[in-house]
């Protein structure tokens, strides 16, 4: 049973090689640079950008309290407000998981862009793309009530759509992310405390998960 | 009682060729730097053992243009395929048979 034993006999010689085949397969079919740490820092972002929103939110309301109507010049800055949140929100997060990711092709010595991920790219952008046009019509029509399950829903498809060409572990992020955010719609009031959990709280837990089943012996 | 030796394939003892062969079952269509990245070999060393597994109607070579470059991609024949599964099964024999 040791693995130190250095004997090469027939069938151990087969065992590796089908060990061999097995790996080479599998790292020229899938993406598995992706990082733990990707997912932590972009759960992290999340959470903060959530913070940040519902501080902007409850200054608006207790500003509205007090002048007790609607201030439409207001209610535009705040839209203003939460919109740039939202944007700073998903260029950080892109650009600090990028970095992890990055950090970690280089450590074991693999190209970022080969077509391993332009594969998970391109199956990867197609549903976020279809998702972010569908939110931004819901904005031109004035519609809050279902971006943040829009945003969660989409977002699952395309981790469940991706899933095959990265660790299939990111499979069940998406169906978790899906089934937030069709409970979100029954709860239409929530949607920044499920954008916060899906976003927030599922990318930290299953970035420590990932982390903790791929990275730890390598760092260690 | 049959020798399970037999069953390897001669060509596939080259773990480049094998590791060609890997890359190929898996992906439909793969162009050389890909290759030549995912398996870590030189250019020339790569080249050769293509020419053999092509000589050996195991893959099939598409020689296409990607703009001004030439895109040369590669893909497993039906026989390639079978050549393959029919290792894996004598190296998996190999593994049973002994224990």
């Amino acid at each position: 049973m040791s693995e130190q034993n250095q004997s090469h006999s027939p069938d151990q010689e087969s065992l590796e090689t089908l060990r061999d085949i097995k790996r080479i397969m599998e790292r020229s079919s899938r993406f598995l640079s992706l990082s733990g740490f990707s997912g932590i820092i972009a759960g992290i972002c999340a959470l903060a950008g959530a913070w940040l929103a519902k501080y902007k939110l409850e200054q608006y309301y207790s500003r509205y309290d007090e002048r007790t109507f609607f201030d439409g010049h207001d209610f535009n800055d705040l839209k203003n407000e939460l919109l740039l949140i939202a944007g700073i929100v998903l260029v950080l997060a892109l650009s600090l998981s990028f970095f992890f990711t990055w950090r970690k092709a280089k450590r074991s010595h693999v190209s970022i862009w080969n077509h391993t991920s332009k594969k998970l790219l391109v199956n990867m952008i197609i549903p976020l793309a279809a998702g972010g046009f569908f939110i931004l019509a819901m904005l031109q029509y004035n519609d809050w009530r279902f971006v943040a399950p829009a945003c969660l829903v989409f977002y699952g498809l395309a981790l469940v759509n991706s899933s095959k060409y990265t660790f299939t572990d990111i499979r069940y992020l998406g169906f978790l992310e899906i089934i937030l955010g069709l409970i979100n719609t029954q709860y239409i009031g929530y949607g920044l405390y499920f954008w916060a959990a899906g976003f927030g709280v599922l990318h930290i837990v299953y970035g420590i998960i990932m982390w903790w089943k791929y990275e730890r012996k390598q760092t260690a | 009682m049959k020798n399970p030796i037999t069953g390897l394939n001669k060509i596939f003892e080259s773990r480049i060729r094998l590791g060609v062969m890997s890359v190929l079952m898996i992906n439909e269509e793969i162009n050389f730097n890909d290759l030549k990245q995912m398996l870590e070999v030189t250019d020339g060393n790569l080249a050769t053992h293509l020419v053999n597994l092509e000589e050996n109607g195991y893959i099939k070579v598409h020689k296409g243009f990607v703009g001004k470059k030439t895109n040369t991609t590669y893909s497993v024949t039906k026989s390639g395929e079978k050549a393959f599964n029919d290792h894996i099964n004598a190296l998996e024999e190999m593994i049973k048979g002994i224990k």
